[in-house]
């Protein structure tokens, strides 16, 4: 109810600023969270005043943040699209069908879907290879773990999040083979106390590594005061473990936004579907922290094969939870079934929701 | 041994915002209010008490100051509600919608900061005690109010003349108030007790909890309160059972899920809501007893007719 009236509020304001402005190019955003959640919808935003910073007064970037996925989501785009913004960003999952559904109606507008799969003339995809991420960090776990068992706290079961596990699993076993992770489902994506909660019952089952796809800090604070390591997520979350953080998977929107931004104002801006990974910069690392030197080592040297093409986190062979091949010696899975991602790799302490 | 303590004890942090935000309501409702603003309330007090704890560095002068940000949220609703007699529900509904985006807009500048935690006060000799000692005489301030809150609760509402004139509004302001029973008087000081109680719950998230802001942290748990009040007939020894439950399911769920059983973990989410629900649904399904603890003139304005 709160998200529907600051939607309906905040959409008031920007129409009316938009007649008082014409000069400027508007380019949008459309958050699913608050731009100071420390994690996904923070990292977005950062991009954002990258690309204000950027173009300066060239353009105008107002945003709406707390938009419910749903009616409301469609809602506050299309009110962004009478408004005269030129192109629309769209930053959680949920809004994939009401960008289509605006788009449809505004031809000549452009939009920008994050995570998503479909695309249509004006609507593009961007996406993020997280997973390349979680794969150094798995083989970190697996370094210097004690225990050799990881704990993860994850949202929920969509490809996007069991992609992750997966990937985070094979990066361990890449290191020790008898690496297992337990999985705990907290089944949202920002609910401080029960992911801390999730991370205690981790913790007192015998994990001494914690990793985390759910947004809040509570994790890494709960692993700071049990003593044990932990990954942060979407954005450098060092201030709540300095000493626990080893490293954290960062998104940096900001390079994308402006790439994108600028093909508009050439006019060559068309219709894609982007999966842009270490490579393109759209993921980095925060720095290698509170590990002995040898794993930081092989930390950056997989980073560095990651990036360069030379190494693939899902490379055969590899064996699903049941049992059954998924890729023999040496195939590379292709991006369609890691798009669509729906079982475990052997090793996961957990059966999959359906 | 030593797991089960920590265990017992996650599930003591999970039960306290619940109970104590519940057992504030539940003396609103006895008085004939019904507040739907908790949820408002809590999250007021969680920043406040976050935010004071920041600047002064005394994570107990941030407790207070929850508790005081609650009441005088309270306040806000008991002035629309009771003196200008709008509609409860809506007033309620308005106050946790308020106190959301305020909350919100306080917070900005605190969020992502490491906190302050309020630490645990070990209890001279009962601290000692096996299984017992960490457990209960072990732990924080507000854990100690919450328990101190049930017993008061219930002495003050089934023991004492005011508690039974409360009751009494709850059920007939009308006549109460023909008795000379001041009721608007009353249902003020009822109200400041629910918005101290939901303060304090707030500041036990965001200072024991988790200590951090997060916005929104509250995540619902003052509407679970609120049908915790409700399911337990507003009895405060059923809320204390209910609040308790509720928390070790939550626990124990994710205890399930981490040992790897393979039940769905959305069942297993639902779980707590099912089990105190049904447990509760249980303990309360004598009619007559239900009826009598049910305040009759609950979410009824009250204007005075001389």
């Amino acid at each position: 109810m709160k998200k529907t009236l600051l939607a309906i509020t905040a959409a008031a304001v920007v129409s009316l600023g938009a007649t008082a402005a014409q000069a400027a190019t508007k380019v949008c955003f459309v958050y699913v969270g608050s731009k100071t959640d420390g994690g996904w919808t923070q990292a977005h935003d950062i991009g954002r005043q990258e690309l204000q910073a950027h173009f300066g007064d060239k353009i105008e970037t107002p945003y709406l943040e707390n938009v419910a996925e749903g009616p409301d989501a469609e809602r506050a785009i299309e009110r962004f699209a009478r408004s005269g913004c030129e192109l629309i960003f769209t930053t959680s999952f949920g809004f994939m069908e009401p960008t289509l559904d605006v788009a449809k109606k505004f031809p000549d507008v452009k939009f920008e879907h994050a995570t998503g799969y479909k695309t249509s003339d004006n609507v593009t995809s961007y996406n993020s290879r997280f997973y390349q991420g979680r794969y150094i960090q798995g083989q970190i776990a697996g370094k210097i773990s004690k225990t050799g068992v990881a704990g993860y706290i994850a949202s929920f079961p969509i490809p996007e999040v069991v992609r992750g596990i997966n990937s985070f699993l094979l990066g361990a076993q890449s290191v020790n083979p008898d690496f297992k992770i337990k999985v705990v489902w907290v089944n949202s994506w920002f609910d401080a106390g029960k992911e801390a909660d999730a991370a205690k019952a981790l913790v007192d089952q015998g994990v001494d590594i914690l990793t985390q796809h759910t947004d809040s800090t509570a994790p890494m604070q709960v692993a700071a005061e049990r003593g044990i390591n932990a990954f942060g997520q979407a954005s450098d979350m060092i201030e709540a473990g300095p000493n626990t953080q080893l490293t954290a998977i960062i998104d940096s929107w900001g390079p994308y936004y402006i790439k994108r931004t600028q093909a508009m104002m050439d006019g060559t801006w068309k219709s894609q579907s982007t999966w842009d990974g270490l490579i393109d910069g759209i993921l980095t690392m925060a720095p290698y922290t509170n590990m002995p030197d040898d794993v930081k080592q092989m930390a950056m040297e997989t980073e560095a094969k990651i990036t360069n093409g030379e190494m693939h986190p899902f490379t055969g062979p590899v064996t699903k939870q049941d049992g059954s091949e998924w890729l023999k010696g040496g195939e590379v899975a292709d991006d369609g079934t890691l798009l669509g991602m729906n079982f475990y790799v052997m090793g996961v302490d957990d059966k999959l929701p359906q | 041994m030593e797991l089960i303590v920590a265990v017992l004890l996650t599930v003591t942090t999970a039960a306290t915002p619940l109970l104590l935000a519940a057992m504030g309501e539940l003396v609103v409702e006895r008085s004939g209010v019904l507040n739907l603003g908790v949820e408002g309330m809590i999250v007021v007090g969680a920043v406040v008490a976050f935010a004071m704890a920041q600047i002064s560095g005394n994570p107990y002068l941030g407790a207070l100051c929850g508790a005081l940000a609650g009441c005088a949220f309270s306040l806000l609703f008991g002035f629309l509600s009771l003196t200008l007699v709008t509609n409860q529900v809506a007033t309620g509904l308005a106050l946790t919608i308020l106190g959301l985006g305020l909350s919100g807009m306080i917070g900005e500048n605190f969020v992502g900061q490491p906190g302050v935690q309020l630490e645990p006060i070990a209890i001279p000799l009962l601290s000692s005690l096996p299984l017992v000692g960490p457990l209960v005489f072990n732990q924080d301030i507000i854990f100690y109010l919450s328990i101190l809150s049930v017993v008061g609760v219930s002495w003050f509402l089934f023991r004492t003349r005011i508690g039974l004139q409360l009751r009494a509004i709850g059920d007939s302001h009308g006549s109460a108030h023909a008795l000379g029973i001041s009721v608007i008087k009353t249902r003020y000081l009822a109200v400041m007790f629910g918005g101290v109680c939901a303060g304090l719950a707030g500041a036990q998230l965001s200072l024991v909890y988790t200590p951090q802001w997060v916005e929104n942290m509250s995540a619902g748990r003052g509407w679970i309160a609120l049908a915790l009040v409700v399911f337990a007939s507003w009895r405060p020894l059923r809320v204390l059972a209910g609040a308790y439950l509720f928390g070790a399911v939550t626990i124990g769920q994710l205890h399930a899920q981490a040992l790897g059983f393979g039940i769905p973990s959305q069942f297993l989410s639902a779980l707590p809501y099912l089990a105190t629900i049904i447990v509760l649904v249980l303990i309360s399904r004598n009619r007559r007893l239900t009826l009598m603890n049910t305040p009759a003139s609950l979410g009824q304005s009250f204007v005075p007719d001389r």
